[in-house]
């Protein structure tokens, strides 16, 4: 794949990285899988909305009014076709954190009418016997919410687990998931591992016996040219922030009929189509999910970050990241004491984690921050994995469009340098 | 601030040769802690002599970065054998201290403690340097009220 931009040619874009760090070092910002870095034209985009077309979305009939409806509608639609998606299947929360949030406790409100006598999908209905399954290698915001629905349910969590050589063990689907399952979730790129799942394989299993299969596309969307409704997936979330968009928005996607189905969770003004004192009905999808004055110039400044994607191009994005992840990982096992915690058959789509024989993932990061370089150092809101590798807490780099090779040499320098100040 | 300003010399030190790492008995309390923001944990135990107005021992164990390793075995070659009026006032000081954001100037009577004012200009590694001494501390509390 030859890639028609360079890394050094889009730096400008982003201001933040001509900064320099408290050693004096210039700023070598590896922790794009935390956050993304934005480019001018996605401040540019937030700053024209306040600038010119600030008014409530939705509401009111005033000139203002109708420009902010139009751009808040016009991202949506332009996000939604960033990942191949409808807008009417493309829901505004605040997060991917809650996005996952909301899925679970659409499971839960459906759980509760049922059991009030009011009709509800079936699918969404959870009780003791059923079963919800995810993998060892969940970023928290995608294994707590259906911890906290199985212990609201009677339902039973269950989970793939990982080898401790960072292999995820599809396989065990097989005895899992049984007529019972109703829940399959999993992330698309796991935020530790750097690696793709099998999701198909997922997919496959979900719809096999009827259960609602979910996807955390976190990692994938930002990074790989992704087509929400050719993954298999009932229901998709993903972060503005982590695909060089701004903080404050998430997406929740569903397909039209499973939207449909899906119980409102966060309720009040925008999503109703009728009140009484009573009862009242809501809108369709998205709107029905939407309710308050939605994050509009948030909305705005995604869409210009989905544009700059699309216009680097995401296949040449993907080649551009993953060529950097593999350097980084093929020449970090290379360095002494230095093991790579992903999977052998997986190789990464952007991030790239590891651990140094003897010294604490903290003390790396302390010397790589002291050159300058921005890494995660923890268990990445990863802890079960931690524990499933055998190790405490790892080093992850994690790459994007306007990182570069040296970038990736200068991480190598500076983890030999820890290893030797350490040991 | 450098690293090596950081990492000042007794730091590496005790982290490559911890004291009072093991856990032994008796012991009059223990209390287990955990860092949370990055999984580290520390568990300490404190024996009292018979009056409950001396340390007789320290004993920990756990894993976590050179900092919380260091400043924990500090603490127990500091605090075994001292009062536990005086293990009290030295950690107030070093409470102190490593709230200072390097402001503060460090109390001699910290001994090797000092060593963590470098990293009390780090916000984000002060949790680390604290972690042994809230548990011991919370252990220490635990075995004194239960008297
Ligand atoms: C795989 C994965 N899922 C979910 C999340 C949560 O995203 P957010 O913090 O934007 O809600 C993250 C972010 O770290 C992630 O990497």
């Amino acid at each position: 794949m030859t890639v028609a931009w360079t890394a050094q040619g889009i730096r400008e874009d982003f201001p933040i990285l001509g900064r320099t760090m408290r050693s004096g070092a210039p700023l070598v910002y590896l922790d794009s899988a935390a956050t993304s870095q934005k480019p001018l034209q996605v401040l540019h985009a937030e700053r024209d909305f306040y600038e010119r077309h600030n008014a409530a979305a939705h509401r009111g009939s005033h000139q203002l009014a109708e420009e902010a409806t139009e751009a808040f509608e016009v991202a949506r639609s332009t996000i939604a076709a960033f990942v191949g998606a409808a807008a009417s299947q493309t829901v505004f929360t605040r997060s991917a954190t809650d996005s996952l949030n909301m899925v679970a406790h659409a499971f839960a409100a459906a759980t509760m009418l049922h059991a009030r006598g009011r009709e509800q999908d079936s699918r969404f209905v959870l009780g003791e016997g059923d079963s919800i399954v995810v993998t060892e290698a969940e970023h928290h915001a995608n294994l707590v919410p259906w911890q906290e629905l199985a212990a609201k349910t009677g339902a039973e969590l269950r989970w793939v687990g990982v080898d401790p050589d960072g292999r995820i063990r599809t396989e065990d689907l097989a005895s899992l998931v049984d007529a019972r399952t109703k829940v399959i979730s999993c992330a698309h790129v796991s935020n530790v591992l750097g690696g793709t799942l099998d999701i198909a394989a997922f997919a496959a299993a979900a719809r096999a016996v009827g259960a609602l299969f979910i996807l955390d596309a976190c990692q994938s969307v930002p990074h790989l040219p992704v087509r929400l409704p050719d993954t298999g997936a009932d229901l998709a979330v993903f972060s503005a922030h982590k695909m060089l968009g701004p903080t404050g928005l998430g997406v929740l996607w569903g397909r039209d009929e499973v939207l449909a189905a899906m119980p409102v969770v966060d309720t009040g003004g925008s999503m109703i189509s009728h009140v009484t004192m009573q009862e009242s009905t809501y809108l369709p999808a998205p709107a029905k999910f939407e309710p308050g004055v939605p994050s509009m110039a948030q909305a705005v400044g995604t869409a210009a970050a989905a544009d700059y994607l699309t216009s680097l191009g995401m296949p040449s994005v993907h080649a551009h990241v993953s060529a950097l992840a593999a350097r980084a990982a093929d020449a970090l096992a290379q360095l002494p004491g230095v093991r790579v915690q992903a999977a052998p058959d997986a190789p990464p789509v952007s991030a790239v984690s590891f651990t140094v024989d003897g010294v604490h993932p903290h003390d790396i990061g302390q010397v790589l921050d002291d050159d300058g370089i921005a890494v995660r150092v923890g268990h990445h809101c990863a802890w079960p994995l931690m524990r499933a590798l055998g190790v405490p807490a790892t080093v992850r780099a994690s790459f994007s469009v306007y990182n570069t090779e040296s970038e990736v040499d200068a991480l190598l320098v500076s983890v030999e340098r820890a290893r030797r100040f350490f040991t | 601030m450098s690293i090596e300003g950081m990492y000042q010399e007794v730091i590496l030190d005790h982290h490559r040769n911890p004291v009072g790492k093991g856990l032994r008995e008796p012991f009059a309390a223990q209390a287990h802690h955990i860092n949370t923001s990055c999984g580290d944990e520390l568990t300490v135990r404190v024996a009292l002599d018979a009056a409950g107005e001396s340390i007789t021992d320290i004993s920990w164990d756990g894993q976590g970065c050179a900092i919380s390793m260091a400043s924990m075995s500090i603490l127990a070659e500091s605090a075994t054998a001292g009062s536990v009026a005086a293990e009290r006032e030295l950690h107030a000081k070093f409470l102190e201290l490593m709230h200072g954001r390097g402001e503060v100037s460090a109390d001699p009577a910290l001994g090797e403690a000092v060593a963590f004012g470098g990293v009390a200009q780090f916000p984000a590694r002060v949790k680390c340097a604290l972690l042994g001494w809230m548990a011991a501390a919370d252990a220490l509390d635990q075995a004194t009220s239960q008297r």
